[in-house]
């Protein structure tokens, strides 16, 4: 089901939640909501399922407009944070509430709704849950009931607000592969609200970074990474280090004499203008140097500029923290030996993305 | 009351169970047991025939009934009423709110003789309410009508303070994850909101009609007090100790005692059945 957002604000008050946002989601896709909290990532999709009403712009689902549709009359599954089980419901009644509140001609007969429910509950994984209550269970578990009851109307458009916030790390990790397959077996249009970058970037197929109530960039992972439109996306993106700089005939200097300077074409996203400049540097890209043995050169060097602060492995890769100057800075490099705390080194970026 | 009472059971995390409950059981003995006792024993020096004799007089049944059924009938007429007024209170803001919220409680401020005259002063036939009533045919004061009425009047604020506080913590989610599913408004209130309330509801009802039944200041003037038709349980008692026929008095209190007691165990009951969780 494609989903066509023009022009969409929104106010509470004083605060502007959303502002002039237009968005074009195709059928099918998987698209995530990534931004800060207070982007107004949750309120867009409140309206998109009919819970929450735009002051102008439109949202158009298959070409519908959906200014005078009820929520009721949507048929958009939707997942809460909290999830919102009913609390004294049987999961198994939570999952079959949709099927029950259809009017009369609509509502399939007992024995059909039982048969869809199992099979939902056998889909999400807890078919032996059927006769527990919500508080019986656990956060991972209450979040797929959560999800079989939406699913249980059989939505075209599935929405999820932060499905896997407050779940631990590994239950989350299980969720969102089982979500991904859900999404390739069902073949629905599904959008999720997530401050999670590694979550959306994982997920989705699009990704809408917001900020402030704007949809500041709506690009594939690869290209959000690759090519940030702007300073907000950069740094949000990415764990890149934030770097005051000037850009001057076409070369992007450093204000940490140490950093030293980067020819034009050595960026990855040169900055549009002539003059001060924000310049961001991803873990991965940096050149490091450490005094004594090891992958680094002697001490003869000049311009020790940084000092190991701490040092993990990280799969292969090492992992460390730098120390510029008082800022702490993200670095991955190759290899393992000659990266102890404590010891100085010079850095360098070897590209940044510049923005002025 | 041993002073370490808590030590030989279990180590507990909360101290003080053993002067907590030692406390407890003190005051409740001095204050409910012991008077509860008195009432038991007082009609016992009459022998059980003597009770069943005092208590076997058509007068004493037509007021025990009254009294029970006007009560019931007074707070599951509080119900809708209760609920609506919670409602009004916890999900819209208007101006007079807060004056609206002050005025459900002062059935509990006033005292129930004040309530009882302005009561019939309104329903009496020749009242503001009670002359157009009259003119419908119907009879509110001096009825059993009225003196369900009267004991609605006191039960009211139980209703919506207990159901007030659970509709407040009521999360909206579950309202709209009931509308993203299709459900209507009825079937959302009926289905997801009712079944949350139930269990503040049927508290509300059950100190409603425990109130109602022991209600006398503001039946009585309302009631009319005629034996066999308008006269109440907690009344017949104080006409029987007018009579200086303190046993019989308290037979009728025992018999109240009973009723009640039976009563308040079974929607007790209820209330655990609610929740099978």
């Amino acid at each position: 089901m494609s989903v066509e957002i023009l022009g969409l604000s929104r106010r509470f008050g004083e605060a502007q939640a959303l502002r002039d946002v237009s968005l074009s989601i195709a059928a099918r896709a998987f698209v995530a909501l990534l931004g800060p909290s207070g982007s107004g990532k949750t309120t867009l999709l409140r309206i998109l399922a009919g819970l929450d009403f735009a002051d102008s712009g439109t949202v158009r689902i298959e070409g519908r407009d959906m200014a005078e549709v009820p929520a009721r009359e949507r048929g958009i599954g939707f997942v809460f944070q909290n999830y919102a089980l009913f609390r004294h419901m049987t999961v198994f009644e939570n999952v079959a509430f949709g099927l029950r509140v259809r009017p009369r001609r609509a509502r399939p007969p007992e024995a059909e709704i039982g048969r869809r429910v199992r099979r939902l509950l056998e889909m999400v994984q807890i078919p032996e849950l059927e006769r527990r209550y919500p508080d019986q269970i656990s956060g991972g578990q209450r979040q797929r009931v959560a999800l079989a009851r939406a699913l249980a109307i059989e939505p075209p458009l599935l929405l999820l607000d932060e499905p896997f916030g407050a779940l631990d790390a590994e239950v989350r990790k299980g969720l969102r592969r089982w979500l991904r397959e859900l999404h390739a077996q069902l073949g629905i249009t599904i959008v999720f609200v997530t401050h999670d970058q590694d979550e959306a970037m994982e997920l989705a197929d699009k990704v809408a970074v917001m900020q402030a109530g704007e949809v500041s960039q709506f690009d594939p992972p690869d290209v959000l990474l690759e090519r940030p439109a702007n300073a907000f996306v950069a740094g949000f993106l990415g764990h890149a280090a934030r770097l005051p700089a000037r850009f001057q005939g076409g070369t992007l200097r450093f204000e940490d004499p140490g950093l030293g300077t980067l020819p034009g074409a050595a960026l990855a996203v040169a900055p549009r203008r002539e003059g001060a400049a924000l310049a961001f540097v991803r873990p991965h890209e940096w050149e490091v140097r450490c005094a004594g043995e090891g992958p680094g050169e002697g001490p003869g060097e000049g311009g020790r500029n940084a000092v190991i602060r701490a040092s993990r492995p990280a799969g292969g890769r090492r992992h460390l923290e730098v120390d510029l100057a008082g800022l702490t800075i993200e670095i991955e490099v190759e290899g393992g030996a000659g990266y102890e705390p404590g010891r100085p080194c010079v850095i360098r970026p070897r590209t940044a993305r510049a923005y002025s | 009351m041993r002073g370490g009472g808590a030590s030989g059971l279990r180590r507990r995390v909360l101290p003080g169970f053993g002067l907590s409950l030692g406390l407890t059981l003190a005051w409740l003995s001095t204050i409910v047991l012991i008077p509860l006792l008195a009432l038991v024993l007082r009609p016992l020096e009459l022998g059980p025939a003597g009770i069943w004799a005092s208590l076997a007089e058509p007068r004493v049944w037509a007021a025990l009934r009254l009294s029970f059924l006007a009560a019931l009938a007074a707070a599951a007429l509080n119900l809708p009423i209760g609920l609506l007024a919670a409602w009004v209170l916890v999900r819209y803001r208007f101006p007079g709110r807060r004056l609206l919220d002050g005025m459900v409680d002062l059935p509990f401020a006033l005292p129930t003789a004040v309530a009882g005259l302005a009561l019939t002063a309104l329903y009496a036939p020749n009242g503001w309410l009670g002359a157009p009533l009259a003119a419908l045919g119907v009879k509110v004061a001096y009825t059993p009508l009225g003196v369900m009425l009267a004991m609605a009047f006191v039960g009211l604020p139980f209703v919506v303070r207990t159901v007030e506080p659970v509709l407040r913590d009521l999360p909206r989610e579950a309202e709209e994850a009931a509308a993203t599913l299709g459900a209507g408004r009825g079937q959302t209130f009926r289905r997801v909101i009712l079944p949350a309330l139930a269990p503040a509801l049927l508290a509300g009802f059950t100190m409603a009609a425990a109130r109602a039944i022991g209600e006398y200041g503001s039946v009585i003037f309302i009631a009319g007090n005629m034996p066999m038709v308008s006269e109440i349980a907690p009344l017949l008692i104080v006409v029987r100790l007018e009579q200086f026929d303190y046993a019989g008095a308290a037979a009728v209190g025992l018999a109240m005692l009973f009723l009640s007691f039976l009563l308040l165990l079974v929607l007790n009951l209820a209330s655990r059945f609610w929740r099978p969780a």
